[in-house]
């Protein structure tokens, strides 16, 4: 089966590559230390692909290219729009920062996030077990660089290193369910897959057993527990601008991938990966809310708390199928969809700030470094508090709704086992909102230290501090009008289930 | 823009307002801003009285737009002659605040404005809310002005308090989102709580649905044995928060137990009416007694608000007319003299830094002016006839006696420890000689402080010498709800309704 060459499935990831490669040339010419040519190049190249994802997720339209290898549909359109935005963000965000500690000496910064975002966009659009794969290991290993990126730094090789191992091992357990699958299903197809497990014709205890593997690597991916231990490691060891780069938009490609493997591919096998998420996501739930407890590192805290956030993420979606009635499906994997995108937004204005207040010599990565922050400056604690009460799950803020669409779905769901998940989830955020907000406390209720570099406003530039207002305000303003929001991803989904 | 909504938004727009006006040096400015703003609120909602028809229970000055299409949540609000004087208690008690914090708060002037004004428009959107979601939206985010409030500006133990109070009420109102989205699940669809009022539910699940709504409404209001944060807080929260917390916010517990727990789950309403009648008369007896040996008078005075909001949910599950509007009644004197007594501490508290009973005495011969006001409060406060606080208490043991004679008898027993506690503090604190001399060097109220009290005073005896404006209001309302709750909501046996 080919089909013609659809220059809609492969052109944003054509324009990538293209200027990935240019900009990684032209760095070379560049001697400016904050490399504005290159950052200026790779802003418009991101906006350009953003827009470019935008329109064709416009269209509606579900098209495949490459001989079936990829897929471009609205779900994965949006994602892929999302993800350049947040990349976008973290370098806006991340440039002065990482001006300041010389990591933008060799130029690498950009062309390896280009490279990163390529790697996400072929894992969205891939519609083929290879081609997932493929962006996946394209995405880590641009990760692995990016995190070691400052060499004369202990803590980040040795998160780099950490992360490349454990990094390796999912990736590993991944390829391994992957073969397992093509094993039994005799093909590497994603629509194929689904249309012979969806028949008898295959041997269950083969697919059992591959699907384990696959979950267990997407779970590595997603970093839910129990495979979680790479995340508070890389989130503290990694310089600040690069933990926001792997823990903003990859989430969204991560998510993609669980969506086309284990909806698009293996719905049928739903009783099996169900089952397997439910006992993730209550892990998840428990160890991160707790564990984020205990923290005072705000880089570590919020890496806890990320666990427990993606932990939601999955209860969203095992909701979509019970008793082997998809009908709650679109309803469920929207409201998964809604949080993963509501939870990114909210974390890259987390971050922004800390990348914000952070300075030569100064990582403002400790929860007391915010001591006082609402006398230094008013603005900027409003913002972080706008994002802490989000991630708590506060209204208006709109990670309010994200939390209420799952709790939605689980408890639509109609079995009772949901319906005491979600009591259980809704014990463990109050859990969450202890943390949270013991920082709000921290910048709102304490004064500020009489000297160093804590007790000193936020200096940046204009364009950042406006970009980063907007951000924030845009957790309050879409908790306050989420609907737009909602219905764009209950569309995405319901056009990638009737697909 | 309708009037509800402008009652709602506007003081939530002079609050955002006065957070933009940030330096100290415009401290004067944001005072006067503030009262502008207070004060156009509560012009805004006189009108909302003046057009009030007492004579149908219908919602009047109802506004509907789609809020949220995907969820089928309307952005609805109305009032009727429960919510109507607590919209308009709402928007008066904030321009007293104002003008209670206008010299005494000197740090963050604008933060403090602008968080009571927003706390103001958000309190008048849970009174006028006919959503659930809308509701629940506007209930939870009272708490993020009100958590700053005691954080910032509170006392010594004020992180402790504040934290408390948030975790407290957080947990509670956790479960009545379960219950919402359960609702809503039940209705086919719906966050409209008249939908909900007419939806008949199973015994076992109007049982559930009372509970949730207990944990989040009886933590609220508060009733023993859920009552231990109020005292807590109340001591450390400042003047301001105080008087809010007592004289509007209490009243968001008890209100949703007449707009939610009794029309939507009346079976279990009648079943459990005598659990809610026992803590409330264990709050009345019990509370009243430990009021009796309190220290401090801001815990007495909490103390005495646990007692007083007794009698509140007490008239309640009574089931008839005089309960019902006794404890409404209750609750809006409440709100005046609660409020009253929290700002003649206040005033207190200013000039002597201490809030310990056994620090005063004699206060009579240096304050004249202002111990004729705490005179008058207290007698209030006792239930002395011809002030507010008598009416409410009144009306509730006449419908106590209607429905059992010992309930009626033991309730009337409050009178007595109210006098007792009241009086004994008043006794202590103001008559008698001077008895430092601190209380030698106090200096009787300014024009400011008379004002504030004055307008409180005239609210307090208008209500007790004439309290049929505020009854003929909710006539109506009442007797439609009575006569909802007197009907079953169990499914008939053989018509087969059932979820």
């Amino acid at each position: 089966m080919i089909d013609a060459f659809s220059w809609i499935a492969v052109l944003p990831e054509l324009v990538l590559l293209v200027m990935a490669c240019a900009i990684t040339l032209l760095d070379l010419l560049v001697k400016s230390r904050l490399r504005t040519g290159s950052f200026v190049l790779t802003l418009i190249t991101l906006g350009a692909v953003a827009v470019l994802q935008a329109f064709y997720a416009n269209t509606s339209a579900t098209v495949y290219g490459l001989s079936n290898m990829v897929v471009s549909d609205p779900m994965g359109n949006w994602l892929k729009c999302f993800s350049a935005l947040a990349v976008m963000l973290t370098l806006i965000y991340g440039r002065a920062y990482a001006g300041d500690r010389d990591m933008l000496r060799g130029g690498e910064l950009f062309s390896l996030s280009l490279f990163a975002l390529l790697g996400m966009f072929i894992m969205i659009g891939g519609n083929n077990f290879l081609m997932i794969y493929l962006g996946l290991e394209l995405l880590t290993l641009a990760s692995y660089a990016l995190v070691a990126l400052r060499r004369d730094h202990a803590q980040s090789t040795e998160a780099a290193m950490k992360y490349f191992v454990l990094g390796s091992l999912a990736s590993g357990l991944l390829l391994y369910g992957l073969s397992m699958m093509y094993g039994a299903t005799g093909t590497l197809n994603i629509n194929e897959v689904f249309r012979v497990t969806n028949s008898d014709l295959v041997n269950p205890q083969v697919l059992t057993f591959g699907i384990v593997f696959v979950v267990a690597g997407l779970a590595f991916k997603l970093g839910v527990a129990p495979f979680h231990m790479w995340i508070p490691d890389v989130y503290q060891g990694a310089p600040t601008a690069i933990t926001l780069m792997i823990g903003g938009a990859p989430k969204l490609a991560a998510f993609a991938i669980v969506i086309r493997l284990l909806v698009e591919g293996m719905l049928p096998l739903w009783f099996d990966w169900q089952q397997m998420l439910m006992i993730l996501a209550v892990a998840s739930l428990l160890v991160g809310n707790f564990a984020a407890i205990a923290q005072t590192n705000l880089k570590r805290m919020l890496a806890f708390s990320t666990i427990a956030q993606m932990g939601f993420v999955l209860l969203g979606l095992m909701s979509g199928v019970v008793n082997g009635h998809a009908g709650f499906a679109a309803n469920a994997y929207s409201s998964a969809m809604f949080y993963i995108l509501s939870y990114v937004l909210t974390t890259l204005a987390t971050f922004g700030i800390i990348l914000l207040l952070a300075r030569e010599g100064f990582e403002s990565e400790e929860i007391s470094d915010l001591t006082g922050l609402n006398q230094r400056s008013p603005l900027y604690a409003a913002v972080m508090a706008i994002c802490l009460f989000s991630l708590a799950g506060i209204p208006p803020m709109v990670g309010f709704y994200a939390k209420l669409s799952v709790l939605q779905a689980l408890i639509a769901s109609g079995s009772v086992l949901n319906l005491g998940i979600a009591i259980f989830a809704v014990i463990m955020s109050l859990v969450g909102a202890f943390y949270y907000l013991r920082v709000v406390k921290v910048m709102y209720f304490d004064a500020p230290a009489a000297q160093g570099p804590a007790s000193e406003g936020v200096r940046a530039p204009l364009g950042t501090r406006a970009v980063l207002t907007v951000n924030g305000l845009l957790v309050l303003v879409l908790g306050i009008l989420p609907g737009g929001l909602m219905i764009l991803c209950a569309r995405a989904i319901v056009q990638m289930l009737s697909a | 823009m309708g009037l509800l909504s402008l009652a709602i938004w506007l003081p939530i727009a002079f609050g955002v307002l006065l957070l933009t006006l940030g330096r100290e040096s415009q401290a004067r400015a944001v005072r006067w801003v503030a009262l502008i703003g207070a004060l156009a609120s509560f012009l805004v909602t006189l009108p909302l009285w003046a057009g009030f028809d007492n004579g149908t229970a219908a919602m009047q000055f109802v506004e509907q737009t789609v809020w949220m299409a995907r969820f089928n949540v309307n952005y609805q609000v109305g009032v009727d002659g429960i919510s109507l004087w607590f919209v308009l208690l709402t928007a008066f008690m904030t321009v007293i605040v104002v003008i209670a914090g206008w010299e005494v708060i000197t740090e963050r002037v604008n933060q403090y404005m602008g968080a009571f004004l927003i706390l103001s428009g958000l309190m008048i959107g849970v009174f006028s809310a006919l959503d659930g979601l809308l509701f629940y939206v506007f209930f939870e985010a009272t708490l993020i002005p009100m958590y700053l409030i005691i954080g910032i500006w509170g006392g010594p133990n004020k992180i402790y308090a504040a934290f408390k109070f948030f975790l407290y009420t957080l947990l509670g109102s956790l479960l009545l989102l379960v219950a919402l989205i359960y609702l809503y699940l039940a209705s086919g669809g719906s966050f409209d709580i008249a939908t909900w009022h007419q939806l008949p539910l199973t015994g076992t699940a109007q049982t559930l649905i009372f509970f949730a709504f207990f944990a989040a409404f009886a933590v609220k209001v508060p009733m023993w044995p859920v009552h231990t944060w109020l005292p807590d807080v109340h001591v450390e929260a400042p003047t301001g928060g105080s008087a809010v917390l007592a004289a509007i916010m209490l009243k968001l517990g008890a209100y949703g137990f007449l707009r939610f727990s009794l029309p939507i789950a009346p079976d279990a309403a009648h079943e459990w009416a005598w659990l809610m009648i026992t803590l409330s008369l264990i709050a009345v007896i019990y509370v009243g007694l430990v009021a009796l040996v309190q220290q401090d008078m801001k815990k007495l005075v909490a103390y005495s608000s646990v007692a007083h909001m007794g009698f509140v949910t007490l008239g309640f599950f009574l089931f008839n007319d005089l309960g019902v509007s006794g404890g409404l009644v209750q609750m809006i004197a409440h709100g005046f003299v609660s409020g009253a007594m929290f700002l003649c501490i206040g005033v207190l508290y200013d000039r002597m830094h201490s809030r310990e009973i056994a620090d005063y005495g004699g206060v009579i011969n240096t304050m004249p002016k202002f111990t004729a006001f705490a005179l008058l409060f207290a007698m209030a406060n006792c239930g002395l006839p011809a002030t507010a606080g008598f009416v409410g208490e009144w009306m509730v043991i006449l419908g106590a006696v209607k429905a059992n004679f010992w309930v009626g008898l033991l309730a009337a027993t409050a009178l007595i420890f109210g006098a007792a506690y009241t009086l004994w503090m008043f006794k202590r604190v103001y008559l008698g000689p001077v008895a430092n001399d601190h209380v030698k060097e106090l200096t009787d109220i300014n024009g400011r402080e008379f004002l504030m009290l004055t307008v409180l005073a005239l609210a307090v005896l208008w209500m007790g010498v004439d309290p049929k404006p505020f009854t003929d209001v909710m006539n109506a309302s009442v007797a439609e709800l009575l006569k909802h709750v007197a009907v079953s909501k169990l499914p008939v046996p053989g018509i087969g309704i059932s979820n």
